[in-house]
């Protein structure tokens, strides 16, 4: 193609001003964009770029910036708002709260891995042989997906309130007197909202393995039976196995997930007693009413250096399968 | 320099495609096809009607300080139905009462105004807004994001108290906020749960815990409390360190004025006496909204709550007018202590403030001023009381033949107090006292009243030394 439009439009190659045109022979089949091309791509690529320099690396390089300083986001930054590392320092020794939240955001990483993610692909599984009402199931456990974190956030208030609470009730506990206060209780409440979220993070991994199962050549599975496999070991030696790339999205998904988690604890008690999240830490110090920039910037400093683990990971995986 | 920024202020008027003129009290719908000549020709108009308003601002309005007519801007966090009528309410009547000024209201959700209030104050705010009076306008008025007030105040203060009149002064003793309406914290009940039940107002602590006590074997819950959403528990904290340590020592403690820690034993002996009632609060109460604690009162099922006055709003809205005639309140026990005749209590003031960097404040002031002036009158604030009776206007003048017997008494334990505080997280530096701050201390000390909280005020003092200086 590229050969054919440099020796059958040779009269639009010739256009004056269209660069450095063919010097030599070898550089001649790298001019075959025309000027238009050029500007073309150049704009595809430069906008999302400036945007992405913009809106997301800007502010990271600023926050990086901020997190070294004691700045409460009014007025300039002087001289003597910077405070070199003390930041980091409080957070790690005197700041009480960022090892429970750290800590929290890996009872979510362990909880979502090992729980909701298998559960999720367990589903898929099940799905996929064609049981009946398929379709309806599909349905019911993805449309926790669908609904808003705020809808989510609401709907297990009102099952988990202590009084007026659905689960509280429906097992006679508030007759009896002896009410388990889901949400206050900082030693089940962050439990209780894995619930929540696992509701709905079943329904996403459910629906991204399923897509995965129904691309799995349907001979190898009849291969596996024919050489007397059972369903077990024919998942798990042979569907398993080729499922790879999906699986490597799945746990690189699900880290990010609980990594990001913020929204369903912060619906329920803007994240303190037991559901503090490194996420909402950074909320509630830099951009509420408390405006420590500075802090809050240090925290989200460390989320990020932690977040680019599975990021790089992911991406790396990304373009080799996309090369 | 005027010009130009009349011509540009004419210019994103044109974008809008109406027009306001000063003192002309109609929109004109502006031609599409308006040639360059005519567009100087309003810009020049306008320029020159903010001439006329300068020049007016010194022969017109009573103070001298004010003009009439124009436009103004107010930015409101009152969202809520009520207070929103009430704020439309005031603003016709300013309207109507200023020669026909218009006002842009931007009204912002209650907790998201309160959130981006920094951002708000140094980006493009309106003239004009609500805020609260204590710390919190202190702080403001410290950065230089407030307009201070003093002419204002000048020409208003004779119809103000002098606990009204401290709670506008900032740090430099300038005057930058006109204070609308108020609401004490009490303790609240039901007069006919109470009546049918024989229980008497306690006056001291131990009549206090006796009535808890015999309303635990009535099967009540004796005092409902409800603290998932962190504020709530502050009130009692309040209450408590007023009456047993005093109002300077509260003041100092909160600010950390005067070298004052939270791992004193003042502070400890606030936590002991707290644990001899909590035995008594709402069960799963961590996981409670204030909303819930005030249904527990309303439906006879907890016997005391203490609250704001506000407690009447959600009275009102899950109940009936029968249910609010029953609502009644006394004024936190006496310990015992010397401070016991302080009465001080908490109630927190709301204020109106002028805002520093408002684009149009420039042009908008004697407008802005006016209206100030206007909201500390009587009048005002009763137009404003009779959409959000949650809270009772602040004026000498306000007409109180109209309230309702609960409000007379909440005015009556506020004249009684010699010391108001603003509630803690007015009063206290809002990264201390918020989610992750003080809100979450309290809440662990509530989940362990009884035992040894030395440990957690070292928590409290590390964390209040670990905050920037403000």
């Amino acid at each position: 193609m590229a050969n054919t439009t440099a020796t059958t439009a040779p009269a639009r190659k010739a256009k004056p001003g269209t660069g450095a045109v063919a010097i030599s022979g070898r550089r001649r089949r790298y001019n075959v964009l025309t000027r238009r091309d050029k500007i073309l791509l150049a704009l595809m690529v430069g906008i999302p770029l400036a945007l992405d320099i913009i809106l997301i690396w800007g502010p990271t390089v600023a926050s990086i910036f901020f997190s070294f300083t004691n700045w409460d986001g009014i007025g300039g930054i002087e001289a003597k708002n910077i405070v070199g590392l003390k930041n980091y320092q409080f957070m790690f020794t005197g700041y009480t709260l960022f090892w429970p939240a750290f800590t929290h955001n890996v009872i979510w990483l362990l909880w979502l891995t090992f729980v909701a993610t298998p559960l999720g692909m367990l589903f898929a599984v099940l799905l996929d042989r064609d049981i009946r009402g398929s379709r309806i199931y599909q349905s019911v456990f993805y449309l926790p997906v669908v609904l808003s974190l705020v809808v989510i956030g609401f709907i297990w208030e009102l099952q988990y309130f202590p009084t007026d609470g659905f689960i509280n009730n429906a097992l006679g506990l508030v007759k009896s007197g002896h009410i388990i206060d889901w949400l206050g209780d900082s030693r089940i409440n962050l439990y209780a909202i894995l619930g929540a979220a696992s509701w709905r993070h079943i329904g996403y991994i459910m629906i991204l393995y399923l897509a995965g199962l129904k691309s799995v050549d349907p001979s190898l599975r009849e291969a596996a039976r024919v050489d007397g496999a059972t369903e077990v070991q024919t998942f798990f030696n042979v569907v398993f196995p080729v499922m790879a790339p999906i699986n490597v999205v799945i746990v690189v998904i699900t880290a990010i997930e609980s990594l990001r988690a913020f929204d369903i604890a912060f619906i329920i008690n803007q994240g303190k007693n037991g559901l503090e999240l490194l996420s909402i830490l950074i909320t509630n110090n830099s951009i509420s009413e408390a405006s420590l920039v500075g802090f809050g910037s240090a925290i989200a400093v460390v989320l990020l250096l932690i977040s680019l683990v599975p990021i790089v990971t992911f991406l790396t995986r990304v373009m080799r399968t996309s090369q | 320099m005027g010009d130009s920024r009349e011509a540009k202020r004419v210019g994103n008027r044109l974008q809008a495609r109406s027009l306001t003129l000063p003192y002309v009290e109609q929109e004109l719908a502006l031609d599409l096809g308006l040639t360059r000549r005519d567009v100087l020709k309003i810009a020049g108009y306008g320029s020159l009607a903010a001439f006329l308003a300068a020049c007016g601002s010194t022969s017109s309005g009573s103070s001298g300080i004010t003009a009439t007519g124009g436009t103004m801007s107010l930015g409101s966090y009152a969202s809520d139905p009520g207070s929103k009528a009430g704020v439309q309410a005031i603003v016709d009547a300013f309207k109507a009462a200023n020669g026909g000024t218009k006002v842009n209201i931007n009204t912002v959700d209650h907790g998201t105004f309160q959130n981006q209030i920094t951002s708000y104050l140094q980006g493009t705010p309106q003239d004009v807004f609500t805020w609260f009076s204590g710390h919190r306008m202190r702080f403001f008025a410290d950065k230089g994001l407030a307009t201070p007030i003093d002419d204002v105040w000048d020409a208003v203060k004779s119809n103000y108290t002098a606990g009204f009149a401290a709670s506008v002064k900032g740090n430099d003793g300038h005057a930058y906020a006109v204070p609308t309406d108020y609401y004490p914290w009490a303790v609240f009940y039901r007069k006919d749960l109470w009546s049918a039940k024989g229980y008497q107002v306690p006056t001291n602590w131990d009549a206090f815990k006796a009535l808890c006590e015999k309303m635990k074997k009535d099967g009540l819950t004796p005092i409902a409390f409800a603290d998932k959403d962190g504020w709530p528990a502050q009130g009692t904290f309040d209450i408590l360190n007023l009456r047993l340590n005093g109002y300077d020592f509260h003041v100092n403690l909160l600010t950390g004025a005067n070298g004052q820690k939270w791992t004193d034993p003042k502070v400890t002996a606030v936590f002991k006496k707290w644990s001899e009632i909590t035995q008594y609060y709402s069960p799963g109460f961590k996981g409670l909204t204030w909303e819930q604690g005030a249904d527990q009162l309303l439906r006879k099922q907890a016997g005391m709550y203490l609250l704001g006055l506000f407690v009447g709003d959600e009275f009102k809205a899950s109940g009936s007018q029968a249910d609010l005639d029953q609502l009644d309140f006394f004024a936190f026990p006496d310990l015992g202590t010397s401070f016991d005749a302080e009465k001080a209590l908490d109630a927190p003031i709301d204020v109106y403030m002028v805002t520093k960097k408002s684009p149009t404040l420039s042009s908008d002031l004697g407008q802005a001023k006016a209206f100030m002036e206007f909201v500390s009158k009587g009048s005002t604030q009763v137009t404003f009381w009779k959409n959000a009776p949650g809270s009772i206007p602040t004026a000498n003048d306000a007409d109180t033949s109209q309230y309702p017997a609960l409000t007379k008494k909440a005015v009556e334990i506020v004249s009684k107090a010699q010391k108001i505080t603003q509630y803690f997280d007015r009063d206290s530096r809002p990264d201390f006292s918020g989610p992750n701050g003080m809100q979450g201390f309290l809440l662990s000390f509530l989940s362990n009243p009884s035992g040894d909280q030395t440990g957690l005020q070292k928590q409290m003092q590390t964390f209040w030394d670990s905050l920037p200086p403000e």
